[in-house]
């Protein structure tokens, strides 16, 4: 299976802080990852890293076959075979959801009227939304924001999606609805990073568990992991989390 | 004190009434244009990457702010021609205006810029939108909307200040009833009609500063409710 996403040895600082230290780890076409681990350990980092919203100090990190950290790096390019889905939505709120939607494939990939159009209805139909598209943001509940989030990211057909604790500002009523548009993409073959707090969830959907600690890959493995942990810390993360 | 009102000796003079308001009102659109022009491109400055131009915007807007608008226009009239940089008067009134409200304006649009949630630009970038695309689509769109009312209000103000140019003799509205009362010696029915004109170019330019919003901020026309 080719790799989509690989990074090596990445290390990342804030000033004096090294948040990232020494971070590896590989994920092929079609493979869902969860990443786990205590607030402040470098997960969203991590993500931030692969779609360089953050820029990194040292190690590398390879999207697609192209390295993220090149000085002549097509950054828009690689924006576009990278998805992400953040905890706070983020929609733009003067927008209706298929405004919100169809900006990027217009403005970015020239998609023109129908076409567009059609391209948001069929991202809504994923995530289960048809009926929202005339809708505005602040006209959702939140899980509902969220998977419109979801759509707006899909309706650039990326190559791997992040998702960056989406469902941890949302009710638990409404987690569930997201989460389950998540599983069907993960089905339908797509490949997927996700940092989650849903132990449940990951150990259900994720081909892969990485747990991290203090800037680094500490642990991994199946789902299967989370009830077997090796390392004290996990056990101990595991113990809290339940 | 009895007081006999002889607004019939002004009737004569409706066609420069007319020519007075109107230029107000043109001098108004084209500093409301190049106004929100400025401000724009002002508020972009102040929250700018490069400190010399967030020192170069702040230091026009603190200017401006803090001197009054007679003296900017003075000194853009008279100031600048005795050092041999001579304006038409409108020009001058005109230019006076927008360095005024553009100053304002930068204010203004600066907070709505702010107001934007810097988790929606990230978002934008994420989306592979250039940095004019994000500016545009996800910054100044909202941001424009957000602060829609204030920006009006600022507009409005500026018209009525407008009549600060008669200073300088640019031929707008407060300039002509001056000329009109000392031909007449009925100042105070001229400035009644006057005041009353004023009232009908607020009106005039509410009115259609409302419909504008109605056709840039589709959101706002089907909701109703501030961003
Ligand atoms: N822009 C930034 N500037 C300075 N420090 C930052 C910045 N972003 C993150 N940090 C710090 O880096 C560390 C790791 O942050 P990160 O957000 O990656 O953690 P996380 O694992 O995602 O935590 P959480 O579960 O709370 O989201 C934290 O100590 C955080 O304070
Ligand atoms: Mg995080």
């Amino acid at each position: 299976m080719s790799v989509v996403v690989k990074l090596e040895d990445v290390h990342k600082s804030f000033g004096l802080v090294e948040v990232l230290r020494g971070v590896s780890f590989e994920v092929s076409a079609g493979e869902v990852v969860a990443i786990i681990g205590r607030s402040g350990s470098g997960k969203s980092t991590a993500l931030r890293c692969i779609n360089r919203l953050e820029k990194i100090q040292s190690g590398s990190i390879e999207v697609c076959g192209r390295r993220v950290e090149a000085p002549d790096l097509d950054l828009r390019a690689l924006r576009q075979d990278v998805g992400i889905v953040f905890q706070s939505y983020n929609l733009f709120p003067h927008l209706t959801v298929e405004e919100n939607i169809v900006l990027a494939p217009r403005r970015v990939k020239n998609v023109k009227g129908a076409e567009a159009h059609a391209l948001a209805r069929t991202a809504l139909e994923q995530v289960g939304l048809s009926d929202k598209i005339d809708a505005y943001p602040e006209q959702l509940s939140g899980g509902q924001q969220q998977r419109v989030a979801i759509a707006r990211s899909l309706a650039m057909s990326p190559k791997v999606m992040l998702f960056d604790e989406v469902t941890s500002a949302l009710d638990p009523e409404l987690t569930g609805e997201v989460l389950r548009v998540m599983e069907k993409l993960a089905k339908g073959g797509m490949t997927m990073i996700m940092v989650t707090h849903e132990m449940g969830f990951a150990r259900r959907a994720a081909d892969r568990v990485i747990y991290m600690h203090t800037g680094k890959v500490w642990e991994t493995g199946t789902g299967a992991m989370l009830g077997s942990p090796q390392t004290p810390e996990l056990k101990n993360f595991l113990a809290n989390e339940l | 004190m009895m007081y006999t009102f002889d607004f019939s000796s002004l009737w004569a003079y409706w066609p420069e009434f007319l020519a007075g308001a109107l230029t107000t009102l043109e001098m108004t659109f084209a500093a409301t244009v190049l106004g929100l022009c400025i401000g724009v491109a002002g508020a972009i400055a102040r929250g700018s990457r490069h400190a010399w131009l967030r020192v170069v915007a702040g230091g026009y807007v603190e200017l401006v702010r803090n001197t009054p608008f007679l003296i900017q226009i003075f000194f853009l009239f008279f100031g600048l021609a005795s050092v041999g940089v001579r304006m038409p008067v409108l020009a001058a009134a005109v230019l006076a205006m927008v360095i005024n409200v553009g100053a304002y304006t930068t204010e203004i649009v600066r907070a709505g810029i702010e107001a934007v949630h810097p988790g929606q630009i990230e978002a934008a970038e994420s989306l592979g939108l250039s940095v004019p695309q994000v500016y545009w689509y996800v910054i100044l769109r909202p941001a424009l909307e957000r602060v829609y009312p204030a920006l009006t209000s600022q507009f409005v103000l500026m018209m009525l200040s407008s009549s600060i140019t008669s200073q300088i003799s640019a031929e707008e509205l407060t300039a002509v009833a001056n000329n009109i009362q000392s031909i007449t010696f009925r100042s105070l029915e001229t400035y009644i009609v006057v005041a009353l004109l004023y009232l009908v170019l607020t009106v005039l330019l509410k009115s259609g500063f409302w419909l504008l919003g109605q056709g840039l901020f589709p959101r706002r026309r089907r909701l109703g409710t501030p961003l």
